[in-house]
């Protein structure tokens, strides 16, 4: 398990210093952290695709922007992050759930589980499944992607951080 | 009034600030009667300009922002505006030309002829919300919230009267990124 506040902590080592999102149930030990972080704002948005608008704002008002989802919010966002983000050369990083992996989850969850790489790759946004083991390479991938202004997907599996619920 | 004249009477009281565009002919008309540096055009994600200017307007708080957003876009993001109230950027304000009708694609009526947006900013909690229907209340109506503190809400009826010989953005989105950047940390 990563502990989120250390983690959050390498994100504002970073330079990531605006965050939003839709909260899941396998990100609340993230979002919780970021809210009793006395550093660290967290804004809630009402829908994923306000999130990645608030983000591009954040950006090019030059502050480095994370967004927090579910991978069910890669549906709203998919126009956003294609006629936006992927255009305007506009980067994110986006910490995203992987709700449904392996086909075990709430029936609702299990097509964008099984699809969520798919529509990562198709709609050419660069992503890696962050783990305990691997997080400072994939930060080190996902900081090159946002110099070269291109959003960045983590995939967090269930189990990876705490959860508080 | 016509969307022009909205513009041109907001445009002589407009400095250096920030102006965020939604897309469709709102941009075009903008770029059309006078390019800046300052201002973004979004040629998509259609529904967005409120919560790009609501991110510039927290990370750039001494800064006020402008947000040029139209009825569709409105009623696509209504839960933006719960977001601009709950954050209450005191540098902010949300300009709405509300024609009635989602009018690049042909003019398709928006329900906005029935739902009073201004009420709806106004009861989620923006500090001021307005609506102003003759073009000698813009000018003034527009100095005065420039001039107090945010957010604020400007709606403005328009006739749905664009002209289409109207030319289109000729920058790319990546030089109206640059641009906009540029401008924002060189105000």
């Amino acid at each position: 398990m990563l502990s989120s506040k250390s983690f959050i902590a390498e994100l504002q080592n970073n330079g990531f210093k605006f965050f939003t999102g839709v909260p899941c149930s396998l990100l609340s030990g993230l979002i919780s952290s970021l809210e009793d972080a006395p550093d660290v704002s967290y804004l809630p948005a009402v829908r994923e695709d306000a999130a990645v608008g608030l983000c591009a704002g954040a950006y090019m008002a030059g502050t480095l922007p994370v967004l927090l989802m579910q991978n069910s919010g890669l549906g709203y966002c998919l126009n956003a992050f294609t006629s936006l983000n992927l255009i305007y050369k506009i980067p994110t990083l986006v910490i995203m759930s992987w709700r449904g992996c392996g086909g075990k989850d709430a029936p609702e969850h299990i097509i964008m589980g099984e699809i969520n790489e798919d529509l990562l790759k198709t709609s050419g946004m660069d992503y890696a499944i962050l783990t305990e083991d691997n997080y400072a390479d994939v930060l080190k991938q996902a900081m090159k992607n946002i110099k070269a202004e291109l959003p960045f997907t983590l995939l967090v599996k269930k189990g990876l951080f705490d959860e508080r619920h | 009034m016509k969307g022009t004249e909205a513009y041109q009477e907001l445009l002589s009281v407009i400095g250096d600030e920030p102006v965020i565009h939604a897309n469709g002919y709102i941009c075009r008309e903008s770029f059309s009667l006078k390019d800046r540096e300052a201002n973004f055009y979004m040629i998509g994600s259609m529904g967005l300009a409120s919560s790009i200017g609501l991110g510039v307007a927290l990370c750039k708080p001494e800064q006020k922002t402008i947000i040029f957003d139209g009825d569709g876009n409105v009623l696509m993001s209504m839960g933006t505006l719960a977001m601009i109230a709950a954050a209450a950027p005191k540098n902010l304000v949300h300009v709405v030309f509300d024609n009635q009708v989602y009018e690049s694609t042909g003019s398709q009526r928006s329900l906005s002829n029935v739902i009073a947006l201004e009420a709806v900013a106004k009861s989620s909690g923006y500090r001021e919300a307005v609506k102003v229907t003759r073009k000698e209340e813009v000018k003034p109506v527009f100095e005065k919230l420039m001039q107090s503190e945010g957010p604020s809400f400007l709606l403005i009826k328009v006739e749905p009267a664009f002209n289409p010989a109207t030319g289109r953005v000729t920058h790319t989105p990546e030089e109206i990124k640059a641009r906009f950047m540029r401008a924002l940390s060189n105000p």
